[in-house]
């Protein structure tokens, strides 16, 4: 018997009326754990009753203690008729179950009932007494730390990063059992409720053991998610990367600093093979539809594709025998596992080697009911299935690894599609694996690499490359090759050099389709997905392109299932990496260069083109340093080529040769309007307003170019639901109905916040569902942090300097380089060793032959050698502004003397009996140091209404459950003391309506960490305490009744 | 494309001013959105009007969500639902509670009942007050009302406390909840000139010196309600002007003090009886409800009236009360100088305020 749960029940306030005729309420409380059940006394005659119960015991196994949440019913007692429930608080004990984290949960909860929303509050004490467990073959995972923060978390370091883990667990879905069609709504919501608290409960455990058996003592990235199969059942699943990390005493080093560089890499040569390149074919591993037909389990895999970026282009010899090594290593360390995937996007410095490029797998499927909820066999295969394809295709980019992992599903009635993805990636081996084992090899592979680059180097070789790519030599250390362009999932490494700032770029794509059933309905999907990958891709590519830019982090793409129709939504950051070649224009290429007027349009749009290009690189400061002739003309004399794909099957081409390229003639980007279609498509592309003036937005962590913080953050969630209201809708109308819904909210967005101004959306995260034929419903969540702006421009200053320094002194000594740029000064850890060439490509490749069909047609100008010289007078003539580059280091040191400074200025709560909590999907706070992890938040919540008119309609349903949902983390964190919830997360948000019958009912899931933090201000003026007076901590002494 | 839902909610709730405002004085969302274009916000903040409307939807059903907290200010305080920084809660409230002049001069003294507030048609067109706002603003006094009807103590402490107030708005809504309780009439035409601002300071000049509450704190009975047995005493001040004697005293004494000192002496030397009379008087009447009602009729009618008439100034005014009051200590037989002085406080104090055009 390892574990003693005691419950107090202390008070109550604000109840509502529960008796009309007394205007009062005869309260008391019903505390459940397991199947034990507790009452506390009536307490007669009052809307704020003071219980001050006796401690309730729970004596439990210390897996009950992981499964089952702590279930409190208050209700109004009645003597006559049956007790009327007034709501109920669920309490998840896990984050008393761990040493480090919370020891008591203390506080005012919000009482909550699925049907009225929050009434009145509770005050609850609970504890948990652990005995030691000394039995081996124990069942709980009790100790194990959950993290959804996607990187290491700030007061711990990693000893070893294990590996991939994940589970899912299944059940009958409560909704759809036939007493739900006896029961009333509220029991039916809270039976489902409390299902998925358990489900997860257990699904954590079960996570929880196999990190045991690993070794690990903590799961870092984990991300859980529901899956309503509707009638085929509910599917909990969760995965995450399991770690054994070390709590931080003090900010010590743990990295060997190393940073001569080494020769050896000096002398690969300049190899010049044949160099033309076909952007977006499809080249490696596509598995086309080979679907095990079972009549029970259709299931139809998708052609999946790997994103990488290139041109055409040359490629020298890389790494020589230390890269291949090195490989070695690391394959025998990930080798072991089954699945060398990390869902961290942000990795400790020296871990992350070489990025690879994007790669992604889905699968449609047919639900079936689960026959044997124990043993959840169909939907793991299918998982499993998915996560080999990626591995396969990492492999192939030269990976042995897939980092900022994730898995999500889309699903409507029977359908479902699995979607994956991931960024291939070569790892260092030190932090696989246990023990310190760290030869010389290692240490001369480290000194190999120059930091800020390193990552952008391709990790496959070029002799053999996986796909048809145009390389060049890195324009930061000009040894190794690079890609053109750099598809990624995770976030910006720290140390990566970038020019300018960084913006958020989506890609919005609507496909009709036919109704249909089952296995017709899933074949007809799965042969509109490689359409719809390769148009999201061109799409990406094409506003990359326009803004200038030359890679994307945080690439999320989302391809969500309707009755009639898809939708893929792609949003990343775009950046410029100074390591990675300019990229090139855009051309527009007429199909009937011969017609006046046409010829005049075409032109007209170039014009627009061009200046917006123009536009983007003032609007994002995107300057690059120029380059001193003799670096320049060094790399791969290429003779002047072309390279075009024919992606329609008129292969007209031909006369687009010659066109004009206005652009600089640097490597062009051509888009052939042959047809109406390409037209509207160019269009769109110009239909992206920027921000309007103070306003930033990304969809990673960290904008790139803002490192000065302040510490006023504004998380938000807004939902709109839309009715297409075509009659005869085609893609073209959803296209840019879809399109004109998302940037109405953004700019929606902009203006809300516009008080916030100088100010940044940082990790803005849109979910797209199609919950009814013509519906589209959008979610967003992100933060807006506040900058200082007139410290940016100091702040920039300096590395404008120093990156102009810098050309010269990569020309003079080409060994040395210039570390100070990126050392992390916050840190103080010696910058990274390990930061191993590695390239990235990325550019999307891998259509069928048989899918070209498409109308616009690309091509791939590669005439980099002559433009060399033009790109270079060019920019010269560019004016500069402000700042350059700026790497990373520089945003984490200042927001720290920013905060102070503000934090000040601006006298924080005074009289107000509440604590404030911060919420964020950041996994820092500007300004702030996070001093503990409190534990996990996982909250699934259902509401219903059937007076909707009354509520104010669908829109004041929704906006007071989004509010209540927030007010119940915000309680619980305070309850553990906690005064932030970071890292959070809305994972679904489900909603439907029924207007006619003045019904509706919403379910939303968020997940974060909880967390203690401290403003750096009050660091300096009281060091022992944390976050006093400013942000009292919430407990029940807080708060006065 | 139209948008069937349309929500934005923020960790720390969103509160923007002008909308607040708009809100406040009962403008549609609509009107809303058209008052919001017409201040040029489009133009400043290169929108459109449709973003325009969703913000100020938003905003309107923040407000409305808030509204109900907003009737009991200190569970805006505890609640859990809406994170909103202190200083933002001081000003949602301030600003619901705040009230027009105009309106509340219009209220003052007259009954807090459903049948008042049929009339505020009316009232809302006299005062060019929105009637949405009209019947949020007579919900706030009768809900100040209701709350502090049966409170001990001093009234604005009270209502500060309740529906945590600045200080000087609590005191107006003392006024406001004193002159409900006593009904005084003020819709007389000759009281037409005195302001919400005139009313409120006598009210307060005379819960300051006449409530229970300005003698002992744990008085038994509100604040609202004047104490029965000071009424009752005031009743034995009558004897200044019914003693033949006193009255003679009383004049010379306060004659010969101000004789020289001001402009209007001799209208005083002819006038005094006649005007300590009325002052006396006007206490002594105060047991019945119906003369309650009068109270600043008579002193308009009987005492500011004859001296404008006279052309005193202000000066004057102030310098023959204060003699007025302090003779008595030197009236032989006199007992009463403390119940006097208690009484000539705030009777002082109300003329003062009241004495202008």
């Amino acid at each position: 018997m390892p574990g003693k749960l005691k419950v107090k029940i202390v008070a109550g306030r604000h109840l509502p009326v529960m008796d009309r005729a007394s205007d009062l309420t005869d309260a008391f409380v019903e505390v459940k754990f397991g199947n034990t059940t507790f009452k506390t006394d009536v307490y007669p005659k009052s809307l704020n009753p003071q219980w001050n119960s006796e401690w309730f015991k729970f004596e439990v196994d210390d897996e009950e203690l992981q499964d089952e949440p702590l279930q409190i019913t208050v209700l109004d007692h009645d003597t006559y008729s049956a007790n009327d429930a007034i709501g109920k608080v669920y309490i998840d004990i896990d984050p008393l179950l761990y040493s480090e984290a919370a020891t008591v949960i203390s506080g005012w909860f919000p009482i909550y009932d699925t049907i009225h929303g929050i009434r009145g509050e509770i005050n609850v004490v609970v504890k948990v007494d652990l005995f030691n467990d000394l039995n081996r073959f124990r069942q709980s995972s009790c100790g194990v730390k959950f993290f959804c923060t996607t990187s290491i978390p700030k007061c711990y370091r990693a000893v070893v990063i294990h590996g991939f883990v994940e589970e899912l667990v299944v059940n009958e879905d409560p909704e759809y059992q036939w007493i739900d069609r006896i029961r009333t709504p509220r029991a039916s919501n809270e039976a489902r409720q409390r299902l998925i608290s358990l489900m997860s409960g257990e699904l954590q455990r079960k996570i929880g053991l196999k990190v045991l058996e690993m070794r690990g003592n903590a799961v870092v990235g984990y991300l859980q998610c529901f899956d309503l199969e509707g009638e085929s059942g509910l599917v909990v699943r969760a995965i995450g990367t399991a770690c054994t990390l070390d709590k931080l005493s003090n900010t010590s080093a743990f990295l060997p600093a190393c940073n001569s560089p080494s020769k050896e890499m000096k002398e690969s040569p300049l190899v010049h093979p044949p160099s033309h390149g076909c952007r977006s074919t499809h080249n490696s591993p596509i598995h086309t539809a080979t679907g095990s037909r079972l009549t029970q389990n259709f299931s139809v895999s998708v052609p999946t594709l790997i994103y990488t970026g290139m041109g055409s282009g040359s490629a020298g010899k890389e790494g020589g025998p230390f890269k291949t090594l090195l490989r070695q290593q690391t394959q025998s360390a990930l080798e072991q596992r089954e699945f060398p995937f990390f869902t961290l996007t942000t990795f400790p410095p020296g871990f992350l080697v070489h990025v690879g490029g994007v790669v992604s797998a889905r699968s449609v499927k047919l639900l079936d009911r689960i026959h044997n909820p124990d043993e959840p066999e169909t939907r793991d295969a299918w998982w499993a299935e998915i996560r080999q394809e990626i591995k396969s295709h990492a492999k192939a980019l030269g990976c042995h690894a897939v980092v900022g992992y994730s898995e999500s599903t889309s699903i409507c009635e029977e359908v479902c599609i699995l979607s994956a993805s991931g960024t291939a990636a070569v790892l260092n081996p030190r932090f696989l694996q246990d023990g310190t084992m760290e030869g010389c090899l290692e240490q001369r592979i480290e000194e190999a690499s120059p930091p800020g680059c390193g990552f952008c180097h391709i990790p496959y070789d070029e002799l053999n490359m996986p796909f048809p790519a145009h390389l060049t030599y890195c324009y930061n250390c000009r040894k190794q090759k690079v890609p053109d362009v750099l598809f990624t999932t995770i976030d910006l490494p720290v140390e990566a050099i970038v020019v300018g700032k960084g913006c958020l770029i989506q890609a919005r794509l609507c496909r009709l389709k036919k109704k249909a059933q089952a296995e017709a309905n899933a074949t007809s999907i799965s042969n509109l997905l490689p359409f719809m990958e390769y148009e999201v891709h061109t799409q990406l590519m094409n506003k990359l392109k326009l803004r200038g830019m030359n890679a994307l982090f945080g690439l999320r793409i989302q391809i969500t299932v309707g009755e009639n129709m898809l939708m893929g939504l792609a949003s990343a950051t775009g950046v410029y990496l100074a390591a990675l070649p300019t990229p090139g224009g855009i051309q527009i290429a007429g199909k009937t260069p011969n017609d006046g007027t046409y010829e005049q349009h075409i032109s007209h749009m170039q014009k627009k083109i061009n200046d917006t290009i123009a536009k983007n690189k003032e609007l994002y400061e995107i300057n690059p340093p120029e380059l001193p002739e003799e670096i320049i003309g060094s790399p791969i004399p290429e003779p002047r080529q072309r390279s075009r794909l024919l992606r329609s099957q008129s292969e007209s081409s031909d006369e687009v040769t010659e066109l004009d390229l206005s652009h600089g003639k640097k490597d062009a980007f051509v888009l052939e309007i042959d047809d109406t279609d390409a037209m509207e498509d160019v269009h769109s592309l110009l239909t992206d307003v920027p921000p309007p003036s103070g306003f930033y937005s990304c969809n990673t962590e960290i904008m790139p170019g803002i490192n000065n913080w302040t510490p006023e953050i504004q998380m938000f969630t807004a939902v709109r639901v839309s009715r297409l209201s075509n009659i005869n809708p085609t893609n073209q109308t959803l296209n840019k109905n879809f399109n004109d819904l998302c940037e109405n909210l953004l700019k929606s967005l902009y203006f809300k916040l516009r008080s916030m101004v100088p100010c940044c959306l940082c990790h803005v995260n849109f979910t797209v569902a199609l919950p009814e034929d013509e519906l589209v419903q959008i979610a967003v969540t992100a933060v807006a942090i506040t900058y200082d702006k007139n410290q940016a421009l100091q702040a920039n200053k300096a590395p404008t300097e120093k990156s102009q320094q810098r050309a010269s002194t990569d020309n003079e000594e080409q060994l040395q380089f210039p570390l100070e740029l990126c050392s992390d000064p916050l840190s103080s850890q010696p910058f990274s060793p390990a930061k191993e060439v590695l390239e990235g490509a990325s550019s999307h490749t891998g259509i069928p032959a048989a899918q070209r069909a498409t109308s616009v047609d690309y091509s791939s100008f590669a005439d980099r050698c002559n433009s060399w010289i033009e790109l270079i007078k060019l920019k010269a003539q560019t004016i500069r502004r402000g700042s350059i580059k700026t790497t990373t280091s520089l945003e984490k040191a200042s927001p720290l003397a920013e905060g102070y400074l503000r934090h000040r200025s601006v006298p924080s709560g005074t009289n107000s009996t509440v604590s404030v909590v911060k919420m964020t999907p950041l996994s820092f706070l500007p300004g702030a140091k996070i001093t503990k992890y409190l534990g996990i938040i996982n909250m699934f919540f259902i509401r219903e209404t059937t007076s909707l008119r009354e509520e104010g309609g669908v829109s004041g349903f929704l906006h007071a459950f989004i509010a209540e949902v927030f007010a119940m983390v915000r309680a619980h964190v305070a309850a553990l003391g906690g005064n932030a919830v970071v890292s959070y997360i809305m994972k679904q948000c489900v909603f439907m309506e029924n207007p006619n019958k003045n019904q509706a009912q919403c379910l939303i899931n968020v997940s974060g960490d909880a967390v203690v933090f401290v403003r750096e201000s009050e660091l300096e003026v009281l060091p022992p305490q944390p976050a006093a007076a400013a942000q009292p901590t919430g407990a029940a002494g807080d708060v006065t009744t | 494309m139209s948008s069937d839902l349309d929500v934005f909610v923020g960790n720390t709730t969103l509160i923007d001013e002008e909308v607040y405002r708009l809100w406040l004085d009962g403008h549609s969302v609509a009107e809303a959105v058209a008052r919001r274009l017409r201040g040029g916000l489009l133009e400043r903040e290169a929108t459109s009007v449709a973003v325009l409307q969703s913000d100020t939807r938003d905003h309107y059903r923040t407000f409305q969500m808030l509204e109900r907290l907003l009737h009991a200010p200190p569970r805006l305080l505890q609640q859990l639902l809406f994170q909103i920084p202190p200083e933002r809660q001081a000003l949602l409230v301030q600003r619901y509670y705040a009230f027009d002049e105009a309106l509340a001069r219009e209220l003052l003294g007259k009954k807090l009942s459903k049948g008042t507030k049929k009339e505020l048609d009316e009232v809302s067109a006299r005062t060019g007050v929105g009637i949405r706002s009209c019947r949020r603003q007579f919900d706030n006094f009768k809900r100040v009302f209701k709350a502090v009807e049966e409170l001990r103590g001093p009234l604005a402490e009270n209502i500060q406390q309740l529906f945590l107030l600045p200080p000087s708005l609590a005191r107006d809504y003392a006024a406001i909840v004193f002159f409900a309780n006593s009904r005084f009439e003020t819709g007389k035409r000759r009281l037409q000139f005195l302001s919400f601002g005139d009313f409120a300071a006598c009210a307060q000049s005379m819960m300051a010196h006449w409530s229970q509450g300005a003698l002992a704190p744990e008085a038994a009975e509100p604040d609202g309600d004047l104490p029965k047995s000071f009424l009752q005493d005031l009743k034995e001040l009558k004897v200044l002007v019914t003693d033949k004697d006193l009255l003679d005293q009383h004049k010379s004494l306060v004659c010969s003090a101000l004789r020289g000192k001001i402009s209007v002496y001799n209208e005083l030397e002819a006038n005094f009886k006649a005007l300590s009379r009325a002052l006396v008087n006007v206490g002594g009447k105060l047991t019945h409800a119906r003369d309650v009602r009068d109270f600043f009729v008579d002193l308009v009618e009987k005492v500011i009236e004859p001296c404008r008439s006279d052309k005193w100034s202000p000066g004057d005014l102030r310098l023959f009360l204060q003699h007025y009051t302090a003779a008595p200590r030197n009236l032989p037989g006199f007992r009463h100088q403390a119940l006097w002085e208690r009484y000539m406080a705030a009777i002082s104090a109300c003329l003062l305020r009241m004495f202008h055009d």
